[in-house]
């Protein structure tokens, strides 16, 4: 295995290069992707042509829609969604027609397509309309797949994943965490969709994240450890589905919980695993569950007031500490 | 009608086809009345709009249709029994009963999405037409919309994507005068008054994506099948997409059941007279292509045909319940 070491950003690029190709039916098509406003599909319009690499007019329902025709008659589009916020353009070909398509067809049509989002995100202070987390909408939509991956070893092999796979993914990449680095071997490999990873063990308590916030969790996860409090961190990397057998287990073993997400606290990703964890491991839980996340606005376009709105590694390390009082 | 010369087997075949979906509808609107089955969007007095089109396409090009799904299934050649069966949300229907009336995807006769979301399938169908350009394939792909989702974003989107990228699509825009109940142009008082639209072809849309639009009769079928054979041939010969609006008009209510007082019983009698299939029939004996009696034959047959669905839809099993979760994902979930 290399010892090599990229970012994200070019992980996520090494894994378009590499399917396209294996896979001469992949497909790229979104807004100004041969340029790449963000980095990620640079360089493969050069290679790949204008056949395979489609730059669109601004029109989201229209392209996506396009992708889900195209992958039910044998493509395998992998659509760009410049900014979180606009998945709210194209929730009709989103959430009823490529989450429903197959089911609806009685199982005949095969909507194996990839919607990358990205997130330009909590922490880019670029306001209310270019910063949503909204990858809680679509633990609603069954028939879609929503991945959500934090470091280059996971972007890489969670989007070959998701290529490859039968099923509608939402793949959100949070765009503060493209610069991140990590090793990520030069030879084909997946990590395969609905598995979490610990990233770190720990006895006292659960901190259960995805994304940028698994960078925030690690960073509080490591001042706690100085103070003598031992986080076990859960990367969920999928968050449709949950990986329940993986984050059960850690809650078995600490009997605390602390959900970290990005988007708004009601209705959000901890909601939902805070219900899993009372459903289904309510007698190993040693105290409530605080659910760390944005404040019920919209986000501020001021920094001051961004940072006030958003969870950091301050509001991760309270709450951690919240779930054991009295114990330390 | 139109003075096209066609071969008389296919004008044949088109009459028979019109006659089944006719009889269909008839037959269903009885059944929804007396609660034999669930809500149906029927399409009498639009038989030869999906005959038409339908009759200019090979059996392996494409179809994306609508809520008002029944004529284009069975324009494309797809199985009654399975097609009934699925509007009665039966085990033996073409989706297993899991779309129903609204979604019927006849996936056998590459008729693959019905959208019960007024201008989903537009996109949708743009893209079979990427597919097919980028493997290079002979096929093309038809595109059923109505004339309300000429008004929504999606369609504006996909025309203009069509177009740009030169694909083999044909938009078959079925204008019956309204979505559900409100006209595209109020015509109360005689004085016409725009409601949905300040234009009264939808076709004129077509030039501002840079593509032909044409607007035909769509009560005749020939004309239409005419204007659908020269959009297919563009199509199939690299040339891009055309818009076609078929005017016509619908029978029945926007679904069994819905509120009647939209429209004068006068309106209802002058379209009545411009059914397709009376007029078609006419024009075939005088063509010498029909008799009386085989007309009867015609009719006849279908009602058998109609009469034998039912019967197995209403005996086929419902879904089982253990594929209740079954096709959500893909793979072994």
């Amino acid at each position: 295995m290399s010892e090599r070491q990229i970012n994200v950003s070019q992980a996520l690029r090494e894994a378009l290069r590499e399917e396209m190709r294996r896979d001469p039916s992949v497909v790229i098509i979104g807004e100004d992707v041969r340029v790449s406003s963000f980095g990620v599909t640079e360089g493969l319009w050069q290679e790949f042509g204008d056949a395979r690499v489609r730059d669109t007019p601004i029109s989201e329902a229209g392209f996506i829609g396009m992708c889900l025709g195209a992958a039910m008659t044998g493509l395998r589009p992998v659509a760009e969604l410049m900014l979180g916020d606009f998945v709210t353009v194209c929730m009709d070909q989103l959430a009823n027609q490529a989450a429903k398509v197959r089911y609806m067809s009685g199982g005949h049509a095969e909507p194996h397509m990839v919607i990358r989002v990205g997130v330009s995100g909590p922490g880019v202070r670029v306001g209310a309309q270019h910063s949503q987390s909204l990858e809680a909408w679509f633990l609603h939509v069954p028939g879609l797949r929503v991945v959500y991956p934090a470091t280059p070893y996971d972007a890489k092999g969670l989007l070959k994943a998701a290529i490859r796979g039968p099923d509608p993914v939402m793949f959100f990449e949070h765009k503060l965490v493209y610069g991140v680095k990590g090793q990520v071997p030069d030879s084909d490999y997946t990590v395969p969709i609905g598995k979490a990873n610990v990233k770190k063990e720990g006895k006292d308590v659960t901190i259960a994240c995805y994304g940028y916030m698994v960078h925030k969790s690690l960073a509080a996860a490591r001042r706690l450890t100085r103070e003598g409090i031992e986080a076990e961190v859960v990367d969920l990397r999928t968050l449709s589905p949950i990986d329940k057998e993986t984050l059960l287990a850690s809650i078995k073993k600490t009997g605390r919980m602390v959900t970290v997400e990005d988007g708004c606290k009601t209705g959000g990703v901890g909601a939902e695993l805070s219900a899993i964890v009372s459903e289904e491991a309510y007698d190993y839980l040693k105290a409530p569950i605080p659910r760390v996340a944005a404040l019920d606005i919209p986000l501020p376009a001021s920094g001051l007031l961004e940072d006030a709105t958003l969870p950091n590694e301050r509001k991760i390390i309270d709450a951690v500490k919240s779930t054991l009082k009295g114990q330390v | 009608m139109s003075q096209v010369q066609l071969e008389s087997s296919k004008l044949l075949d088109m009459y028979r086809k019109m006659v089944l979906i006719r009889q269909l509808e008839n037959r269903l609107s009885e059944l929804a009345k007396q609660g034999r089955v669930g809500t149906v969007h029927l399409a009498a007095g639009q038989e030869a709009s999906a005959v038409g089109c339908c009759a200019a396409l090979r059996e392996d090009d494409f179809v994306v249709s609508t809520h008002r799904n029944h004529g284009h299934v069975l324009g494309k050649g797809g199985d009654i029994n399975r097609l009934v069966a699925e509007i009665m949300a039966k085990k033996t229907g073409y989706n297993k009963g899991k779309g129903g009336d609204l979604h019927v995807a006849a996936f056998d006769k590459n008729m693959l999405v019905s959208n019960a979301i007024v201008g989903g399938g537009i996109p949708m169908a743009t893209g079979v037409g990427l597919t097919i350009s980028l493997k290079g394939w002979d096929k093309v792909v038809m595109c059923f919309f109505g004339d309300g989702a000429a008004n929504i974003g999606t369609f504006h989107e996909s025309l203009n994507l069509g177009a740009v990228w030169k694909l083999p699509v044909i938009y078959v825009c079925e204008n019956n005068l309204y979505g559900n109940t409100t006209p595209q142009i109020s015509m109360v008082s005689n004085r016409p008054t725009s409601v949905c639209m300040a234009i009264r072809d939808i076709s004129v849309r077509a030039s501002s994506y840079g593509m032909p639009g044409v607007t035909v009769d769509g009560m005749d079928p020939v004309a239409v099948y005419e204007a659908a054979r020269e959009a297919v041939q563009r199509a199939r010969q690299g040339q891009g997409p055309t818009l076609i609006e078929c005017k016509t008009y619908r029978y029945f209510d926007h679904s069994e059941g819905q509120p009647q007082n939209y429209r004068t019983r006068e309106e209802v009698e002058q379209y009545r007279k411009l059914d397709p299939i009376p007029r078609f029939k006419a024009r075939l004996m005088e063509l010498n292509l029909l008799s009386a009696e085989e007309a009867s034959r015609i009719d006849q047959a279908a009602s058998r045909e109609v009469e034998d669905a039912i019967a197995f839809a209403e005996k086929s099993p419902d879904p089982d319940l253990e594929d209740l979760t079954r096709d959500t994902y893909g793979g072994s979930v």
